[in-house]
């Protein structure tokens, strides 16, 4: 190692998405903009941001609501913390208990993974426990302020669900869904990979649908930099962004996922089979009934502006904060919030990187049925698609009347 | 109000940690103080006992668990917040240092919570070090015992008394300037592997 390399300490769960994270330290990407990158594999999304309130951690692998909860003033701790890039768009799934996902028979009739039906089936499931005085189904997601919470309760409201009313949610930390899962302690839950493709590799869960079938290209995990530490070393963190941009390239590389799927298997990093990690990087899952499905867009790592920080969807974070009762609804809050995300940094470290970076900060979400080229600072940019299942349609300067639209 | 009415919660699945602090806290006059060693139920328990003050290592993977159930407790007006004072970074450095994490109902005021949480630092550090000492004993013995077996050893191969052997085993550490327990395990390692195999039939 380099003495002359600035040290930077970067908190990671065991999740698929840290892999552009761990390819920035482990494939020299970091040590080439002169940073020595240290990763350390936390338990608890509470102990990355304790951890980084007190410094040991200068950047993290963090839920994209992170930030906006820190600046709603929802940590312990005070702490100011930006999100200057996405790593990564899609990553998660829904899974149920075989028996649960076998009864309903999801996935039957060539409908896979499609976030409508499966909605429907449980929430028939649903009427049927309500019914008959039946005890409700658990559901564990893994952090309050997560996009597994947010998403999962999406797609049970878009079903006709109470997520408040009709089900529990818990909190369980990722690796230990699988063991919640086969204990039966809970019947169904959202995770990020490749804890559901753990449960349906030893048999007990089924993927039901996808983070992509609820929202395609939806934010799930942001690199969380400490404010304090952007501002004391701005040409430190362009590096560090210039970096994991490469990183973010390797990772999109086909050619390249068997080799990250051995580097993520380490026991110091997630420490699962690559078998078990390959599907989230290949989007290949089986359904129920042991049928290949490829799912499109299951998680990407860099292209179709992947690890741009839009402000929109810290916009639409916190509209679902304010619909769970996670926060309250303040308009005057709004320019604060949309400005944990920064897209001015992430413009501003990659100008000399021949790839087009957007030139709107904020986007309507859920508004391209399918890929478009956009306008861009060079070359040409396409993005999309962008759909939430239900055909709805989030748009950041109409916040006010999609939150009031979302009251029930 | 005395320090006897703050009740605290220490939930911890380590038994012997869990235990010190609980004594700690006893001794200095807390009297209700509640232990948890698995997580199964925690709500409930918390409920029920309606602590003031929860510490909780801060390790445990079930800490945003824990921090999901005080969100919903937000709603029937038990507000618990981590820490007591978020101003007061010299203490919360100390607790995340020694793998603390305390959690505080709203409100209370500094100075009564403050000891809780000194008391807990305190301990915690005080297991860590029992924790490293034991490993470091339990490692010496280790390598006496090594270094009994390659004595046994070179007495039998090279004839010498186990004095000679002693002094042999010492001197080559001293030559590859390493540690005698390594020479001897090295010597183990090599005899084992040296030994004739059984035959298969």
């Amino acid at each position: 190692m380099r003495n002359d390399l600035f040290p930077v300490h970067a908190g990671f769960l065991p999740l698929i998405d840290s892999a552009i994270l761990v390819v920035g330290s482990e494939k020299g990407f970091a040590e080439d903009e002169g940073i020595d990158l240290t990763l350390v594999r936390e338990n608890s999304w509470a102990n990355i941001r304790d951890r980084m309130a007190i410094g040991h951690f200068e950047v993290a692998h963090m839920l994209a609501p992170m930030p906006i909860a820190a600046k709603l003033g929802l940590t312990p701790m005070p702490l100011e913390i930006i999100a200057p890039m996405a790593l990564g768009l899609g990553g998660n799934a829904v899974t149920l208990s075989r028996g649960l996902a076998e009864s309903l028979n999801i996935g039957s009739d060539g409908t896979a993974f499609a976030a409508a039906p499966s909605g429907k089936a449980l929430f028939g499931e649903v009427q049927r426990r309500r019914i008959g005085g039946l005890k409700k189904l658990v559901l564990g997601v893994v952090h309050p302020h997560s996009g597994h919470n947010y998403d999962l309760r999406y797609w049970l409201a878009a079903s006709g669900i109470d997520p408040e009313r009709d089900v529990d949610i818990v909190i369980i930390p990722p690796p230990y869904m699988p063991d919640a899962l086969k204990a039966g302690r809970i019947d169904g839950f959202c995770v990020g990979e490749p804890w559901n493709s753990v449960a349906a590799r030893d048999g007990s869960g089924v993927i039901v649908t996808t983070k992509s079938e609820i929202w395609r290209s939806s934010p799930e995990k942001v690199l969380g930099v400490s404010l304090e530490f952007a501002e004391r070393n701005p040409e430190v963190l362009k590096a560090l962004l210039r970096a994991l941009t490469r990183a973010a390239m390797w990772c999109e590389k086909s050619d390249n996922h068997e080799e990250l799927a051995h580097l993520l298997s380490r026991i110091h990093y997630i420490g699962i089979e690559p078998e078990t990690l390959l599907p989230s990087l290949s989007g290949a899952f089986e359904t129920a009934d042991g049928t290949l499905h490829h799912v499109e867009d299951f998680f990407i790592p860099f292209s179709r502006a992947a690890n741009f920080p839009w402000r929109s969807h810290a916009l639409w974070f916190y509209s679902q904060m304010v619909r769970w009762g996670h926060a309250d609804w303040d308009a005057s809050q709004t320019e604060a919030i949309s400005q944990t995300y920064r897209p001015d940094l992430y413009r501003s470290a990659l100008a000399t990187f021949d790839i087009p970076l957007p030139a709107a900060s904020s986007k309507v979400e859920g508004g391209l049925p399918r890929t478009v080229p956009v306008g861009a600072s060079k070359g040409s940019l396409l993005l999309g698609p962008d759909g939430f299942f239900d055909g709805k349609i989030f748009d950041p300067d109409m916040i006010e009347a999609y939150v009031l639209s979302q009251k029930t | 109000m005395s320090v006897a009415q703050l009740s605290v919660l220490v939930i911890d699945e380590n038994h012997i940690r869990a235990s010190i602090i609980e004594a700690g806290l006893r001794e200095a006059g807390y009297q209700a103080v509640s232990v948890i060693n698995e997580l199964d139920g925690v709500a409930q328990h918390i409920e029920r006992s309606q602590p003031d003050v929860i510490v909780i290592d801060i390790e445990n993977p079930n800490r945003d668990m824990l921090e999901g159930l005080f969100a919903l407790t937000r709603s029937v007006q038990r507000p618990i917040a981590m820490f007591v004072d978020k101003s007061d970074q010299p203490s919360i450095e100390a607790a995340v240092d020694a793998g603390v994490s305390a959690y505080v109902v709203d409100g209370l005021r500094k100075e009564r919570v403050k000891p809780i949480l000194d008391m807990a630092i305190s301990r915690f550090r005080a297991f860590s070090r029992m924790a490293r000492e034991l490993a470091d004993v339990r490692s010496e013995l280790e390598g006496r015992k090594m270094v009994d077996q390659a004595k046994a050893i070179l007495i039998k191969a090279r004839g010498i008394s186990e004095e000679e052997a002693y002094r042999l085993l010492r001197k080559t550490a001293m030559n590859q300037n390493r540690k005698l327990s390594e020479i001897a395990q090295s010597l183990v390692t090599a005899s084992n592997l040296l030994e004739p195999q059984e035959q298969k039939p």
